[in-house]
């Protein structure tokens, strides 16, 4: 009780919310740090998931990429973006350019690998039948595996997501800093109720992207294809 | 990363192997306690779940709030527990096992045909040995595919546990790589990281495909 006493002085200090490492500064950093990196990621992702998806050309290839691509820690891919950014660009190599690197190397493998598979699924059938009334390749991207695919595409979105609002918390390690910031410095100097309180922050700011993207991947289902209007198997 | 430091020194992997290999000992063995931990609890609770089903919702939703809280915090969270400690690390890695261990343990269970859990009973098999000779053979396969899932991610995140005092292949990334600008121990550590990762995945398979020969011989056939 004592040490949650201890936590709630923290948030209740006005030195926790003011200057370079107050508190909405570093939540600002991490909110935006991770929404650029999703734009990017998805901007690469989504192209070369739908190439591959529409025309399973180079899809053998790109899912072998991605695979391993998702078996790289995360905190790898701020390992492998730090060396080559210091490199290239000296002291603004650190900080806010190695995590973006890293952040969108590593939301790109599940939305590529979902974009795909949400089109694979997408019944020949259908493909035909576009093809029948007359629909170009890119119409029957556009108007059919899209909207089919799109429950699952937004589920690779969502869960780069998460993985992105995660992994950029250990961003403070490359100077990114971001709530984590908080946390290695709390661990650093042995401040535990900065250590719990930044932590707090951390997870409800990931419970809440989860939660929105959630509720935009079930948003995601085409009218036409709601359960009620979809006949039951069996 | 240094000026007048060559980018990557293979001199110093040779000269740190001792080193290396203890880290990717120790790797290996958090890993292996987080995955072996986390099945058993995972089994248990899917033997539970069956039994009530009014259960699994709720016990699937604690797993999977758990699972989006992000590695670092629920090490933090953990720490006014049980300290800056092995036993922190791995409550936090077994807590990320039980979304998917336990969802796959009972999609398998559940895919067993009816039929065939008929016949068992017909057969005078008591619901244990219905588990352990009949069931659990059947389910066998995702069993081992939510083992694979589990023992990746888990391998990926015991890396981060350096950053509340453990060892394994995130000391050569963090301690000795990114803390000291020194790409060729943070290149080694992710190396060998990934390659642990498919390594355990292609060796969980074989193990598989040993313990369920039946399975292949029906691939054979078709």
């Amino acid at each position: 009780m004592e040490f949650l006493g201890e936590v709630v002085a923290w948030f209740g200090d006005p030195a926790s919310w003011t200057g370079r490492n107050g508190i909405p500064i570093r939540a600002w950093e991490h909110v935006s740090l991770s929404a650029a990196s999703l734009a990017v990621a998805v901007a690469i992702a989504l192209p070369v998931g739908l190439f591959i998806g529409h025309t399973n050309r180079g899809a053998r290839v790109t899912m072998a990429v991605a695979n391993i691509g998702r078996a790289v820690p995360s905190i790898g891919w701020l390992g492998i973006a730090l060396p080559i950014t210091l490199a290239l660009f000296q002291r603004g190599g650190l900080g806010f350019l190695p995590s973006f690197v890293a952040l969108v190397a590593l939301g790109i493998p599940p939305i590529v690998t979902n974009t795909y598979a949400g089109l694979r699924e997408v019944d020949a059938e259908m493909l035909e039948a576009g093809r029948g009334v007359g629909m170009r390749e890119l119409q029957l991207l556009r108007r059919v595996e899209v909207p089919i695919a799109l429950p699952v595409i937004m589920a690779g979105i969502r869960s780069s997501a998460v993985t992105i609002v995660a992994t950029a918390t250990l961003a403070a390690l490359v100077g990114g800093g971001t709530l984590g910031d908080f946390i290695l410095q709390g661990l650093y100097v042995n401040d535990q109720p900065r250590i719990f309180g930044a932590a707090v922050l951390v997870a409800l700011l990931a419970l809440g992207t989860e939660l929105v993207f959630g509720f935009l991947q079930r948003r995601a289902i085409s009218p036409g294809l709601r359960p009620e209007t979809v006949a039951s198997p069996g | 990363m240094i000026e007048g430091r060559p980018f990557f020194q293979p001199q110093w992997i040779i000269d740190n192997l001792d080193e290396i290999g203890r880290r990717l000992g120790e790797h290996v063995l958090m890993t292996v306690i987080a995955v072996s931990a986390g099945f058993f609890i995972s089994f248990g609770l899917a033997l539970l779940v069956r039994g009530r089903p009014r259960l699994y919702g709720p016990v699937i939703g604690i797993a999977g709030t758990i699972y989006s809280i992000p590695s670092l915090a629920l090490f933090a969270l953990l720490i006014p527990l049980t300290g800056i400690s092995l036993l922190t690390a791995e409550i936090a890695l077994v807590g990320y096992t039980l979304l998917i261990l336990l969802r796959n343990i009972v999609t398998a269970l559940d895919g067993v045909p009816a039929d065939v859990i008929g016949a068992a009973e017909g057969m005078g098999y008591t619901p244990l040995q219905r588990l352990w000779h009949v069931e659990l053979p059947i389910a066998l396969p995702v069993i081992v595919a939510g083992i694979r899932i589990a023992t990746v991610t888990t391998i990926g995140l015991v890396a981060v546990t350096t950053l509340i005092g453990m060892g394994g292949l995130g000391y050569l990334i963090i301690n000795s790589g990114i803390r000291r600008f020194f790409a060729t121990s943070i290149y080694t550590g992710v190396a060998l990281s990934v390659a642990l990762a498919v390594f355990a995945d292609l060796a969980l398979l074989a193990i598989q495909r040993r313990l369920t020969p039946w399975a292949r011989a029906r691939e054979g056939r078709a």
